[in-house]
């Protein structure tokens, strides 16, 4: 079973406290906020780049970064929120190396058709965790979810996987609330459209193929 | 109100973050448009299946084994800036 994440909002002051004592040099405490959040950032990473190994490097390379750069942390902001947006930008970054390709980003914006309604309205089985076993069902999430732009699967695993905030999002990926909100919406819409290929509800007469 | 403008809200329906008005306004689309309807509930779905089930869970092996590279590294850093 999913063991329940812990929240980026929970225990705030006493995360200022532990950042204070790694930058005064206390390796323990900075070893405290890796266990707290490197789950997460793996999480976030595979999501963005789709390799393990990728995944892997960015988990590392994002805390070493924070370790080295912690002088830089005002505490302004939540230390998750600038951790993310450090391992975001590696992870993008990763990405590129990948695909020998400079114009991925988070800005990425490929339709502006918005307001168009969905072409897929079927509706789906009453409950499609029914229809296919953990391992192939996890498959299907994965495939799914990695046919979206980079720009809106990140915003997507941010507010709705990891649960932050409009704003913490727009914040870590530096877009406007609106671009969030516009990019948010179209991830939700695609997926849903992309998964009732999976998990629409069959009707008499379709036949099992 | 069509479809198209039902749609627009429907991210911030989903998430509860609309005034009482427009809340009426959609559950009166809602309550007429079949389609809609559909579109709100399979939404609702796939953003639960996907909270549900966490696809990329971070193994304990290699969970321990990237907090021993992590750690060494900055070890490392410590003791070399300490040098300088
Ligand atoms: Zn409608």
């Amino acid at each position: 079973m999913a063991t329940i994440q812990k929240r980026a909002d929970e225990g705030v002051s006493d995360e200022l406290t532990l950042v204070q004592q790694a930058k005064d040099g206390d390796l323990e405490a900075f070893s405290e906020l890796v266990r707290r959040y490197d789950r997460n950032i793996f999480r976030i990473a595979q999501h963005i780049t789709h390799n393990e190994e990728d995944a892997q490097d960015v988990v590392q390379d994002a805390f070493f970064k924070a370790y080295r750069n912690l002088e830089q942390f005002q505490g302004n902001s939540k230390f998750y929120t600038w951790l993310v947006r450090i391992a975001v930008n590696e992870a993008l970054m990763k990405l590129r190396k990948r695909r020998n390709d400079r114009t991925v980003s988070i800005d990425e914006d490929v339709e502006t058709d918005e307001g168009s309604m969905p072409r897929e309205v079927a509706d789906w089985s009453p409950n499609p965790e029914q229809l296919y076993g953990t391992s192939e069902l996890g498959d299907i999430l994965k495939k799914t979810i990695q046919g979206l732009p980079p720009g809106f699967r990140t915003v997507f695993v941010l507010r709705d996987i990891e649960g932050l905030s409009t704003e913490e999002t727009a914040e870590m990926l530096g877009l406007s609330v609106p671009a969030v909100k516009s990019r948010l919406l179209r991830a939700r819409l695609q997926l849903r459209e992309r998964l009732a290929k999976y998990f629409k509800f069959k009707k008499d007469g379709d036949g099992q193929r | 109100m069509k479809c198209t403008e039902f749609l627009r809200e429907l991210s911030d329906y989903l998430d509860g973050k609309i005034t009482e008005d427009l809340q009426a306004e959609l559950d009166e689309h809602l309550h007429w448009c079949r389609e809609c309807h559909v579109v709100v509930n399979t939404t609702k779905k796939t953003i639960e299946i996907y909270r549900d089930n966490q696809i990329y869970e971070l193994p304990t092996p290699l969970r321990n084994r990237l907090h021993e590279a992590i750690m060494t590294k900055c070890r490392h850093s410590k003791e070399t800036k300490k040098d300088i």
